[in-house]
């Protein structure tokens, strides 16, 4: 059994794929937890549609990859944070346009230019075998950079998440931060392309901080909760990738949605049994987010 | 005279064509306790909205301890928002919600210091929260729950507390607790604005009331300003007030009608002979 879990291991690539997955997971559900509690869980999906749009740019010009999706994406969330705010149309509707818009820039480059296909269908659909060592090390950079983020951030943070308007009023620097944490879930959303396909990456964005906001009603425990939920959930799905040898971005997400399954079993098991005992539901746990839906 | 707490110089607002508040002019000095009152659509959130600084006044100048806001919040302000806008499913406890009044004290590492965590304590044990600390803020009762609101405040140390309707959504008995700690913490000096929908609490427990409908129709003791002239300026109603011992009783007018010049049966088989059983 254990040489039959460790077999995988003396390939550089499942090594690499591993890494990647795992520190993706973790990256994902951690950012995921403010996409989730602002009501954006779209914007995952969004933006990593936007992201092609810049990664097909960026391959025409012959540009770096990493830089081309980041500035493409990270100018998109702006783009979709200014609309929002200041033409007061609705998130979904300013994420749907742009980053749709953004897409089909990349859908376009690609009828014009139609040598690397192949290439494409990796970012569309994950292709986590694939990366290679310094893959790795942009994940990892962008994991740390994240995290540095949230550290010193998370104050403010979790002000802004929880009322924005009154968050100002206490003296946070609400568009400052809002910007800070724009470009670290655009960069978290190109660094993932590879690992979960662009199809691909809302699930992972919102299925971990959903699964940990059933088990806790602490933001620092639902916070934890989400990057250990996020990270082991890509382990997993990564070595069912190997072994059913199905896309690794689609066993990832598919694990994740048996997780949440079971979560949506436990807690109503739970409720049963607090019914039972007479106690009211709600203290023993809590619905789920307001716009915490899978896909809005 | 000492430079004002609030001042308002010729302010006008509108979100278009439509101001929503005209050329106003008011003062709040220290010490005071103040409520501002006027019907839906009267521009009371937006002129709370223009003294946070959350707003730009179109025309004329919004001073907050001498400061000229232009759209910029004063750090000597805390707001006590209305708790129907509280997304009460977010994931955070009380404590974690009154620390967010130190935000501009605090360090920068997730974690509270020992300092923030006595003073934040201190609070919630003198508006007897203290042992719901761990407890989710939705575990708690509509006046324990403005009292979190206004424990997150107070930790801000302010010189102006601004509440919007903090005694909306709850019962009278609860409205009056909420009235008497602000009363207590105006005789600590504490100076405080607050809105209000209910003019009988305005007018038995606030020492002084602006009457707002887009322009400042009246300020000042609601002795003074609750008189049927002007509460039918700033409503546009048919506003009476009736006096005894020291208490003032407002209402609306009866319409020359009763409910059942609405509703002919408005009792479903109250005519039938046989009473229907409970």
């Amino acid at each position: 059994m254990l040489d039959q879990l460790l077999q995988p291991f003396q390939f550089e690539f499942f090594r690499n794929g591993l890494l990647a997955a795992l520190m993706v997971g973790a990256l994902c559900g951690m950012i995921g937890v403010y996409v989730v509690l602002r009501n954006m869980s779209y914007i995952g999906h969004g933006l990593s549609h936007a992201a092609f749009g810049g990664a097909v740019a960026a391959y025409v010009m012959q540009w770096n990859f990493y830089i081309g999706a980041g500035l493409w994406g990270f100018a998109a969330a702006l783009l979709i944070n200014q609309t929002t705010r200041r033409y007061k149309i609705g998130a979904d509707a300013a994420i749907g346009i742009i980053t749709t818009a953004s897409f089909a820039v990349g859908v376009a480059l690609i009828s014009r230019v139609r040598k690397f296909t192949t290439n494409f269908e990796a970012a569309l659909f994950g292709n986590v075998l694939g990366v290679r060592s310094d893959d790795v090390l942009v994940i990892a950079f962008t994991l740390a950079f994240a995290a540095l983020i949230i550290f010193f951030f998370y104050k403010q943070l979790l002000f802004i998440t929880f009322d924005r308007d009154v968050a100002r009023i206490y003296g946070v620097r609400v568009e400052w931060v809002d910007t800070l944490l724009s470009f670290v879930l655009a960069a978290t959303i190109i660094v993932s392309m590879q690992t979960l396909g662009v199809t691909l990456i809302a699930a992972a964005i919102v299925i971990p901080p959903i699964v940990a906001r059933m088990l806790t009603d602490s933001f620092s425990k639902m916070m934890l909760l989400a990057v250990v939920i996020g990270a082991l959930n890509a382990v997993v799905g990564m070595y069912v990738s190997f072994i059913v040898d199905v896309a690794s971005g689609a066993s990832i997400v598919l694990t994740g949605a048996l997780l949440f399954v079971a979560s949506l079993v436990v807690r109503s098991l739970r409720m049963r049994a607090a019914k039972r005992a007479g106690q009211v539901a709600s203290d023993v746990l809590l619905p789920l987010p307001s716009g915490g839906e899978l896909f809005e | 005279m000492a430079t004002p707490v609030v001042e308002l110089r010729d302010v006008t607002f509108g979100y278009g064509a439509t101001p929503v508040v005209e050329r106003i002019n008011l003062h709040l000095h220290h010490g005071q306790f103040a409520g501002l009152v006027g019907p839906s659509g009267a521009g009371k959130t937006t002129l709370l909205r223009l003294i946070l600084g959350s707003l730009t006044p179109t025309h004329g100048s919004v001073f907050v301890d001498g400061m000229d806001l232009k759209g910029k919040p004063s750090p000597c302000v805390a707001y006590v928002p209305q708790v129907e806008t509280i997304d009460w499913n977010f994931p955070v406890t009380v404590e974690q919600v009154v620390l967010m009044g130190r935000i501009r004290h605090m360090r920068r590492v997730p974690w509270p210091s020992r300092a923030d965590k006595d003073a934040s304590c201190e609070i919630m044990t003198r508006l007897g929260i203290a042992d719901k600390a761990q407890r989710h803020i939705r575990d708690l009762s509509g006046g324990q729950q403005q009292r979190v609101f206004l424990a997150r405040a107070l930790l801000a140390q302010p010189d102006l507390l601004v509440l919007d309707e903090p005694t909306a959504g709850v019962d009278m008995k609860t409205q009056e607790n909420i009235l008497h700690l602000l009363a207590e913490l105006n005789c600590t000096g504490m100076t405080i604005l607050m809105t209000t929908h209910d003019l009988n609490s305005a007018a038995n427990h606030l020492p002084w009331v602006f009457c707002l409908n887009r322009r400042l129709i009246a300020a000042g003791r609601p002795d003074d300003v609750f008189v049927e002239s002007t509460l039918n300026e700033t409503y546009r109603g048919n506003i009476v007030t009736y006096r005894t011992n020291g208490i003032i009783f407002i209402a609306e007018q009866p319409h020359h009608h009763t409910v059942r010049d609405i509703i002919p049966h408005p009792v479903p088989g109250e005519h039938d002979d046989k009473r229907r059983p409970c």
